[in-house]
């Protein structure tokens, strides 16, 4: 392995040429840090060929490269084991093509996704890709990162409507896969293993979408009920009726945090209600069908027991809260300290299961939770390892931070689901990774196939956790009562470790 | 044949043969040349035949079968009910083909998820029919669902009429269970679908059986849309009907269905079916809107409108259920219909952006002309999913040739437009020899690494998808039709040595 010599900079700037666009500044190559660590050269090509050049150039050198985007969800990236050139896309952002009839898209990676929304409304059109830091994510992190946005629930996830993909392999070649028409079965569907890839795959320089027309009229419903079994009845009961709301979330008390003082008084949001679960609908149509949405909701909702409830008809308040359930990753990552942000996958009638036990897992270890349960499966659950005015270090080995993993990770088994970590404080990530990729055990060595087949030099970054720690003695990881601190928690403090940490690797 | 290796080695499959017999009832396994003939077909002008046939039951059993024919270093094949359009479930050059049709369980409903989790051999419609009393459906409905296996559309990712609005076999499929060409087991994806790493269930829905075995599909229930409009919209000309479908999707509305069937093709359709379609017409556009009642009116209204504006004479809207069945009994068996006139139908798959539907149709005449054909039009025009259709006499060599070349002209201005080569068939075997149109020698290694992750020995549907000479395992491989106009048309294979059966 070698890091970017003085001389290797000199030939890279000599292979792309006169201007340039090869930065090694020590100011600038901290922007592209990840979990601490900091590229050692950054190179902003401004073309596709030049990007390859670039890549060619790193496999020769055996250079690492890990291809980054507005830098907005690098928080969420694997912990990579060398870095050595960062490289940045956001220069790629043209468009390709744009033909409104066809409701089609071809633009590059580093397109900013509010840019190309903007441009697709003046068509009144859009990409219902609508993730957190969407201000000024791009579209090639967007894909790269995978997160999920609330509109899922009407249009699907990117991979319902990503058609092809332009990308640099590990050989540095320009390669392709898909196309730009709305049916295509021509080859595989390589494009779509790009999705959550988090560039350890390959480059991403161009992508292509369907489009969608913009909703019509949209209006919202935002309901109190007494418990999550309530809330989560009736968000059945929605998905079970005729209804195709736009988005549908169940959320706890402290998620729904996320909507509080947001519209400047010009919406009639509720206090929330500590003691409360939330369910948050918004949906469209002319007016016969927003009619038939806020009769047919309230309803629901009153068959089980919903207190307050609002019918959301101000488009500004409704834009605002939409945006802050769209962010609200970001929201959690501000307001939590030391946060962890986890999505748990599974089929939503085990939401109630599931909500259950994370609760009573947080409540035994006093950890604040957040949990938003989206129709379509994903539950996205948000605590903090610290308390209050607590200044104790959160180690890699601490206790409390594999065991609340592994609790999470016995529940998502349970149901056949998936734990994905979103966001954690850097020193325990890795070891969060490693043990939720045991869910995912049985595709681990297909999924190593992928990665050599894509990148045969290892240039890039590996999704791949390091081991997991060993498993902590059986009877701490269930029932979750065993996570109550000893003695009694104190309300200001981090819990206690309940057993002393085991033992880890490396 | 001259040229051409002899497919599998003769011992090593008589010993496979033996093995197979040793391990499997008689009934399970199939080594006759009277009884191969009945699997060198599929939907396609394509042929192939194995050289055995294997039934498993069960998953382990595939394994097993999967790791014998590996020790014997045959090639293998899955079939689910050889309905396919691509030579996809042929034998290209011989080898042990696994037919599914024993695998024909549905092993899970789970209605409160709305998930289905069902074995490969288990036929489309099945599915729905399983599910339609609880108030759900399997929403992919290729015109062969009453017969094609859910294996088979997962390995083709199949569509039908309904994916405009509800998208294609790979929308619908969140987990699967492999077996690879080594034997082993795996599983990828989960019942709610989320992959939370690599998306592997999406590599490997729409891999044409050149990566692995399905064994098990976990799909989604679609539920029953509350309120359904089907309209038929006739038109004096093609160019109107066409006109009208650019217009419907450039106004941004999203029917669940959009069909097209040029005046030519549904009158050899309404003399078959009497689905109520009108002789006189040029075109007709069958169109269908669901989902919630209000949205329903309002959609249908636009589209009358839109179709009025463009010269529709007359847009009827089906009165009942009776009426909807008789009008797609007519667009589901048109391919049957057409069988009826004519010994060859060649059945094309091609799309196109949608915005350039009334050029295309009118290329597609071009060079039906140019050809000598009267090419008909059958498709999925909401998508931009064209499906010409050329009529050829089997007999006349000259003639299927000429119809090959038509046909490959048609495709090549499908991608020259900005369309592909295949939007719902898939490559197969049929449309190898095309795919540098739309792929650089970069992007056939690239495939080939990816390819050669899962199938290295190239041992599970070889001569499939890739061109001749940048795929693996095609040193056996006759040459391909499309490529080679002068040659013999898939010429008839001689019968592999009967194998005795023990």
């Amino acid at each position: 392995m070698s890091a970017v010599t003085d001389s290797a900079v000199a030939r890279l700037e000599s292979v792309l040429g006169a201007n340039a666009i090869f930065v090694a500044k020590a100011a600038n190559r901290e922007l592209y840090a990840i979990d601490g660590i900091t590229p050692t050269a950054l190179a902003k090509p401004v073309s596709a060929d030049q990007a390859a050049e670039i890549v060619r150039f790193a496999a020769k050198e055996n250079l690492s490269v890990i291809p980054v985007g507005a830098r907005s969800k690098l928080f969420s990236a694997p912990t990579p084991a060398r870095y050595d050139v960062a490289l940045d896309l956001t220069a790629l952002d043209d468009v390709a093509h744009y033909d409104p009839a066809d409701l089609t898209v071809s633009i590059g990676a580093g397109m900013p996704l509010a840019k190309l929304n903007t441009m697709l409304r003046e068509q009144n059109q859009f990409l219902p890709l609508l993730v957190p830091y969407y201000s000024h994510a791009t579209i090639g992190g967007a894909i790269a990162a995978g997160l999920d946005s609330p509109l899922r629930n009407a249009y699907g996830t990117a991979r319902d409507f990503l058609l092809g993909a332009e990308f640099i392999d590990g050989n540095g070649a320009q390669v392709k896969s898909g196309g730009r028409v709305v049916k295509n079965v021509t080859g595989y569907d390589l494009h779509k293993l790009l999705i959550g890839s988090f560039g350890t795959l390959a480059v991403i320089t161009r992508l292509n979408f369907r489009t969608f027309p913009l909703p019509e009229t949209t209006q919202g419903f935002l309901a109190a009920f007494p418990g999550h079994e309530a809330a989560l009845a009736a968000r059945h009961k929605i998905i079970h009726s005729p209804l195709t709301p736009l988005t549908l979330d169940v959320l706890n008390a402290q998620a729904a945090r996320i909507f509080d003082g947001n519209t400047n008084g010009t919406g009639p949001i509720p206090e929330i209600d500590a003691r409360h679960w939330y369910l948050f609908a918004e949906f469209s149509g002319n007016e016969a069908l927003l009619a038939r949405y806020n009769r047919d909701l309230a309803e629901i909702a009153e068959q089980s027991q919903a207190g307050d409830m609002h019918i959301l008809d101000d488009p500004t308040a409704l834009a605002a809260l939409a945006v802050r359930l769209r962010e609200s990753v970001a929201h959690f990552r501000e307001t939590f300290s030391d946060s962890v942000i986890v999505k748990l996958a599974m089929p939503q009638a085990h939401h109630v299961h599931a909500a259950t036990v994370l609760q009573s897992i947080a409540g035994a270890a006093n950890l604040p939770l957040a949990i938003i349960a989206r129709a379509s499966g994903p539950m996205l659950i948000a605590t903090s390892l610290q308390t209050e005015n607590s200044s104790a270090e959160i180690m890699s080995d601490a206790p409390i931070a594999s065991l609340f993993a592994r609790e999470i990770l016995s529940l998502a088994r349970s149901f056949g689901g998936r734990a994905q970590l979103i966001s954690a404080p850097t020193q325990i990530k890795s070891s969060y990774r490693a043990i939720f990729s045991e869910s995912l055990a049985s595709e681990r060595m297909l999924a190593k196939r992928i990665k050599s087949a894509f990148d045969p030099n290892n240039l890039f970054p590996t999704l791949d956790a390091p081991a997991a720690p060993p498993t902590p003695p059986k009877s701490e990881t269930f029932p979750p009562a065993s996570l109550a601190p000893e003695p009694a928690s104190q309300t200001d403090s981090p819990p206690s470790p309940p057993t002393p940490p085991p033992p880890t690797q490396s | 044949m001259p040229g051409v290796p002899t497919s599998p080695n003769t011992s090593a499959l008589r010993d496979l043969t033996r093995a197979l017999h040793r391990s499997f009832d008689s009934t399970a396994v199939l080594s006759r040349p009277e009884d191969l003939i009945l699997y060198e077909y599929d939907g396609s002008v394509e042929k192939g035949r194995p050289d055995l046939v294997v039934f498993p039951s069960t998953t382990a059993e595939v394994s097993e079968i999967v790791r014998l024919a590996a020790d014997h270093n045959i090639p293998i094949l899955g079939r689910g009910a050889g309905t396919g359009l691509s030579g996809g479930a042929l034998a290209r050059s011989g080898g042990l083909m696994l037919v599914f049709s024993r695998m024909n369980r549905i092993l899970e409903l789970d209605f409160d998820n709305q998930r289905a989790v069902v074995q490969p051999g288990v036929v489309n419609l099945d599915i729905t029919r399983a599910v339609e009393d609880a108030g759900f459906y399997f929403a992919p409905d290729p015109s062969s669902q009453k017969s094609s296996t859910i294996g088979g559309n997962v390995a083709e990712n199949a569509g039908g009429p309904h994916t405009l609005a509800s998208g294609v076999t790979t929308n619908h499929v969140t987990a699967l269970e492999l077996v690879l060409p080594t034997g082993e087991i795996v599983r990828v994806g989960s019942k709610q679908g989320d992959s939370c790493a690599y998306d592997l269930t999406a590599l490997f829905v729409g891999s044409e059986g050149t990566l692995a075995l399905v064994t098990e599909v976990t799909v989604k229930l679609s539920r029953k849309p509350e309120a359904i409009k089907t309209l038929l919209a006739v038109f004096e000309t093609v160019d109107d009907a066409s006109e009208t479908v650019a217009d419907i999707t450039a106004r941004g509305i999203t029917p669940s269905a959009c069909e097209m069937l040029d005046g030519w093709t549904l009158r050899v359709i309404e003399d078959y079916i009497h689905a109520g379609y009108p002789l006189d017409s040029g075109a007709v556009l069958l169109l269908e809107v669901e989902g919630m009642l209000e949205a329903v009116t309002a959609q249908s209204a636009a589209i009358d409108e839109i179709c009025r504006a463009h010269k529709a004479r007359e847009v009827r809207v089906a009165r009942d259920d009776k009426e909807r069945d008789l009008l797609w009994k007519g667009r589901k068996n048109s391919f049957g219909a057409l069988g009826r006139i004519a010994s060859g139908i060649y059945v094309l798959d091609g799309v196109i952006p949608r915005s350039k539907l009334p050029q295309t149709l009118r290329r597609i005449q071009e060079i039906g002309t140019q050809f000598g054909f009267n090419i008909g039009n059958v498709f999925h025009a909401g998508d931009g999913n064209l499906h010409p259709i050329v009529l050829y006499d089997i007999r006349d060599n000259e003639q299927f040739q000429r119809a090959m070349q038509a046909s490959a002209e048609i495709i090549r201005y499908c991608v020259e437009i900005g369309g592909s080569l295949t939007g719902e068939h898939g490559i197969g075997m049929e449309k190898s020899e095309l795919m540098p149109l739309l792929f650089s020698d970069a992007d056939f290694d690239f495939m080939r690494r990816v390819h050669d992750a899962f199938n290295p020995k190239c041992s599970l549907n070889p001569g499939k998808v890739f061109p001749l000479g940048k795929g693996c395992g095609e040193t056996r491989l006759k040459p391909h039709h499309v490529q080679t106009s002068n040659s013999e048309p898939a010429p008839a294979t001689a019968a592999p040595a009967p194998v005795p059966a023990t």
